[in-house]
């Protein structure tokens, strides 16, 4: 059974309603308390009561309790004795309690014997009451009911303070402030800290006493004028010792104040060598009053970082933080409501890509904050304890002298110059009054700034998506200073390539940016160009700048050489080369010219390499009328800009003076749109033999349409090209003529086709080849002639081909006649008439020995007749050979076919058509062409 | 894991021992209440201590008067979740009998319950609810 609860419920109702002296009730229930536990020890074994004491401990407490009130009333605890007031009270007491019962009389330890005793004298009450605590103490240690037992010796450290044994009292206020702050009870907390402060007062514990000071000043469960009075006793302190220097007094930041957030300028924390970085710290003030701190100051930690590539200006401007705002957790909140709300998780999720195919091998979850939520756990029973709040001494400080720290948010700002490149981690926040530190051991969340090096660096990139050549195109050159300070007479060495001019203007200005991208100042740029070097005089520009300006260069216009066997035709540059990438005819020409700069800041050459694309592509090709000759040039625009063409002209670069060129060009200026061509037209005219082979340059002057006035004159675009076999050998000419009796040809009726072949001038040097045969004094040679008609509008009947033997003379005319059934009414164009050479085979010997001249006109036949090639089966169906045949299978006896060269043979009848009209029968006819 | 307690007086709820709620009527004496209540923890550990070889089902939330003082009786009242409602009452006022404590502890237990319930509350945090403060208000001026 429970004595405890039992004897109080039953005392509670008793008491009630009974007036009595102060004190004598007191009395009645110690004594009651005592005669039951009395009692009970002598009814029970020793055994039994031990495992009792969980019934009988109340009541042990209760006398405690009752003992002490006593003491108190009747002034037996204070330290000067009991006054007279007090001596009457006890006297009064004392005869309450009237004579001792006779039964307990004789007994040495009776409660009426005690409580006599205890009253009596400041002595025995003494050692009675702390007989009686510790006992009740040891009861409660021993059932586990450590609350209780702490507010027992609460209760016994008071009076020990009361008897002015300070250093008895501390160690049972240390062990219930403990107590209540495991277990966050905020007003006894605050009341054991009073408490505790004046116990250490008393004892002199200078630094305790300090730090449970500035926990009390910043309690907000006490009035403002107890808050102040601690916040004061630390000033004092701190002000009493500012003569004394070198002894420091280290307590921890959290009581005094609070970080709540940091901040860099600039925002990403990121500086170069020897540029100002700022930090602006909020602190909240956890003091009542101003607080005047000599120095604020944060301890850096400096670790040279391995990762360069985070320290550079791209890394600066591209990794740029929202607003580079540090927050802090409020991680002590006023008063400690729990040590197990552990800081929240900071889970974050992780992927590991495989390298090679960027699948997914691995994924996890990261706590980034393991650190702080196991050691919480582990050191949640010391949070009192004075936290190894040692100050670091780091050769890195940032400081802030004489700072006045009002209550609640204050913003603080530190400067300091980055020095030497590398990583700064923030560690230790102190803030000083007098000797007085307030040390915050570790700055959580983790905050760096970086400091980097950078070399100096140039880039020359072009402002448009490609350079056109031939005319001015802007180039932009950009100079990151990094460490190096750009000097006045500092000066970019440009070595100068042939082809492509760097135009210096006067009006060039270069600006100078700061490494944010704000735009520091501007200044002229002059450029001077001797023979071989450019030299560029750059703007005095301090570290860590930007200097950008923009320069016009031009590349030389030059056509990728073209027409017959040419090689390159074009001009040689020596750095410049000929990239001829046209692919399906609409790409540009490109060529790259590489540059070789010299910098100030380094002895070795920058080389850029720029590549201009051509903005035209030329062709060109011969036409006939009869003998007359004609050269067609056509300039297609393949780039996005308009331009104007001016002063074309076509000369004639080899040595034969008797060749005219007369240009059919009406229009001495031309505009050229975007994605359009202009064909140029020249008739040649010649008065003696000409040449076999005609070798001519084409040059247009150009400039862009939409520039009206352009600084520097434009080189004209040049486009070289050879003619071969110019000359017209043979006239060709077709006639259909309806069959005999009728007016018109009809469909499906036979008609006549007549060609003839006529020889137009007598022995040239073009025709001196194989197929010419001499004899006497007679020359001839042999041509195989050919009617296709690809669009399937005649039906040839009979024979289509043969090889005729011409006769080498002027008017020399060779008649064939053939038939020709029309399949279609309406006016159908005649069927073509192609000439070939026939040209005899070739001893095994000699066809070894032509191999060469063979490739070359294989290759032109192919390009002239590829279309015909594939079309005309009928040619090969037949087993008349073609060059290529005759290659493959060299030694076999096999005539070779080789297409006249488009110039010499002339097709009269070219676009002559003839009516037919449909026949009248309306059979369908089925025409099998073999 | 956790804790309330009233009295006619005071009410307080915990967790884990530290207090998640703490009310009290006659606010002068305030610290009195919280040192009552915290040495009555002994009392409520013990107990819970010895219940928990009970069998789960048959087990009794209510506690019972923990330990009486000259002037208060204190009551106590546990959640199958280990939240500990501590209820500190005037012992003058004898209409409080065993049954409208235990009922008054399962009205507490409910409001609780409709706390523990709000999404935006962090269990472990202090309770700042305005319903529940109501409600333990309404069952103080009853009590009083």
């Amino acid at each position: 059974m429970n004595w405890t609860l039992c004897f109080l419920s039953m005392l509670s109702t008793l008491v009630l309603g009974v007036s009595v002296p102060p004190g004598a009730l007191d009395c009645w229930v110690f004594l009651s308390c005592l005669e039951v536990l009395q009692r009970i020890e002598g009814c029970c074994d020793r055994a039994q009561i031990d495992s009792n004491i969980a019934h009988t401990v109340g009541l042990w407490s209760y006398a405690t309790e009752k003992l002490k009130s006593l003491g108190y009333l009747c002034g037996l605890v204070s330290e000067q004795g009991p006054n007279s007031e007090d001596l009457n009270r006890t006297v009064d007491l004392l005869a309450g309690l009237g004579a001792e019962r006779p039964e307990t009389a004789n007994t040495a330890q009776s409660p009426y014997k005690k409580l006599k005793e205890a009253l009596s004298s400041v002595e025995a009450f003494e050692k009675h009451y702390l007989d009686l605590s510790h006992a009740t103490i040891e009861m409660y240690t021993s059932i586990g009911r450590i609350r209780s037992a702490k507010f027992v010796g609460k209760d016994l450290a008071e009076f020990y303070m009361r008897k002015k044994s300070p250093q008895k009292a501390e160690i049972y206020l240390q062990g219930a402030l403990k107590n209540y702050l495991a277990e966050g009870w905020a007003l006894p907390i605050t009341h054991t800290r009073k408490q505790l402060a004046e116990c250490q007062k008393h004892l002199g514990q200078i630094e305790n006493y300090l730090q449970t000071s500035s926990l009390l000043a910043s309690d907000r469960h006490l009035t403002g004028n107890e808050r102040e009075y601690f916040c004061r006793e630390i000033l004092s302190f701190a002000s009493q010792q500012a003569g004394s220097p070198g002894h420091k007094i280290v307590l921890p930041m959290h009581s005094f104040a609070q970080l709540r957030d940091l901040h860099f300028t600039p925002s990403n924390a990121v500086v170069h060598v020897g540029g100002v970085l700022s930090v602006e710290i909020t602190v909240c003030s956890q003091m009542p009053v101003p607080v005047h701190a000599e120095q604020i100051a944060i301890n850096v930690h400096f670790s040279i970082e391995k990762n360069n590539y985070r320290k550079t200006a791209e890394w600066l401007t591209k990794h740029k933080t929202a607003n580079g705002i540090v927050s802090f957790p409020a991680e002590t909140s006023p008063f400690p409501t729990s040590q197990n709300s552990l800081p929240a998780l900071e889970l974050c999720e992780m992927f590991e890509r495989s390298p090679s195919d960027n699948s997914l091998h691995t994924t996890g979850i990261i706590c980034k904050n393991v650190h702080v939520l196991l050691r919480k756990q582990e050191s949640g029973a010391s949070l009192e304890a004075p936290s190894g709040a040692a100050l670091e001494a780091g050769a890195h400080v940032l400081k802030c002298t004489a700072v006045t720290l009002e209550p609640g948010p204050n913003a603080i700002t530190f400067r300091t110059q980055a020095k030497e490149p590398g990583t700064y981690t923030l560690r230790q926040l102190c803030a000083s009054v007098g000797p007085v530190w307030f040390v915050l051991p570790h700055i959580y969340p983790l905050v760096q700034y970086d400091v980097y090096s950078q070399e100096p660096q140039l880039h020359v990139e072009p402002l448009a998506d490609s350079l056109l050549a031939g005319i001015p195109q802007k180039v932009k050159f950009t100079v990151t200073t990094g460490h190096y300070t750009v000097k006045n007479g500092d000066s970019l060495q440009l070595s100068n390539v042939e082809a492509m001019l760097i135009l210096g203007h006067e009006e060039n200005r270069a600006v100078i940016y700061s490494n944010m991208r704000e735009k520091a100042s501007d200044a002229a740029l002059r450029v001077q160009s001797s023979d071989k070097v450019t030299s560029i005089s750059l703007p005095a520009a301090p570290a860590y700048h930007v200097i950008e300006f923009e320069l016009e260069v031009l590349s030389l216009p030059s056509a990728p050489a073209t027409g017959g066997e040419s090689t390159v035709l074009g001009m040689t540059e020596p750095h410049g080369k000929h990239k001829d990438t046209q692919k399906g005819g609409h790409c540009m020409a490109t060529m790259d010219h590489k540059v070789s700069i010299d910098c100030p800041w380094s002895i070795y050459s920058t080389v850029i390499s720029l590549t201009f694309s051509m903005p035209f592509r030329t062709t060109h090709s011969l036409l006939s009328s009869g003998t007359r000759k004609y050269v067609q040039v056509c300039v297609q625009n393949l780039s996005e800009l308009d331009f104007q063409l001016s002063d074309s002209h076509l000369v004639d670069t080899g040595d034969s003076t008797d060749l005219q060129l007369i240009p059919l060009n009406t229009e001495s200026e031309q505009r050229i749109h975007s994605r359009q061509a202009v064909f140029f037209v020249w008739e040649l005219k010649w008065t003696q033999e000409p040449p076999p082979s005609l070798h001519c340059r084409f040059s247009v002057g150009f400039s862009p349409a939409s520039e009206e006035r352009l600084s520097v004159s434009l080189k004209p675009y040049t486009y070289e090209f050879q003619v071969d076999n110019f000359l017209t050998l043979y006239s060709v000419r077709a006639e259909i003529s309806p069959p005999p009796g009728t007016e018109l040809c009809k469909t499906g009726s036979l008609c006549s086709l007549e060609v003839s072949i006529t020889r137009l001038s007598d022995l040239s040097d073009a025709d001196k080849d194989e197929a010419l045969t001499e004899r006497e004094d007679y020359f001839s040679t042999k041509l195989m002639y050919e009617v296709v008609d690809n669009s399937s509008n005649w039906a040839v009947c009979g024979k289509s081909s043969g090889v005729i033997s011409m006769p080498v003379a002027a008017r020399a005319t060779h008649r064939v006649h053939m038939e020709v059934m029309p399949l279609f009414a309406g006016y159908l164009p005649l069927p073509d008439v192609r000439l070939f050479k026939y040209l005899p085979h070739h001893s095994a010997h000699s066809s070894q020995l032509d191999a060469d001249s063979w490739i070359e006109n294989d290759s032109l036949s192919v390009d002239k007749h590829v279309d015909d090639q594939l079309d005309s089966g009928s040619v090969q169906s037949r087993g008349s050979t073609r060059s290529v045949a005759s290659s493959e299978h060299k030694g076999l006896p096999m005539p070779r076919l080789r297409a006249l060269p488009p110039g010499q043979a002339f097709n009269a009848s070219a676009g002559t058509q003839v009516l037919v009209i449909p026949s009248q029968d309306d059979h369908v006819l089925e025409v099998s062409v073999t | 894991m956790g804790w309330i307690l009233v009295t006619s007086a005071t009410v307080i709820l915990f967790l884990q021992n530290y207090p998640l709620y703490i009310r009290s009527v006659p606010t002068e004496n305030e610290l009195k209440f919280h040192y009552m209540v915290h040495t009555s923890l002994d009392v409520v550990d013990e107990k819970i201590s010895a219940m928990g070889k009970a069998l789960v089902d048959q087990r009794e939330l209510y506690l019972g008067l923990l330990y009486p003082t000259e002037d208060y009786k204190v009551y106590g009242y546990v959640t199958n979740s280990k939240v500990k409602f501590v209820m500190v009452v005037d012992s003058s006022n004898t209409a409080l009998r065993d049954n409208e404590i235990r009922s008054m502890f399962r009205k507490l237990h409910n409001s609780y319950t409709d706390v523990m319930c709000n999404p935006f509350y962090n269990p472990g945090d202090r309770i700042q609810s305005r319903a529940f403060d109501g409600m333990v208000t309404s069952m103080m001026i009853q009590v009083c």
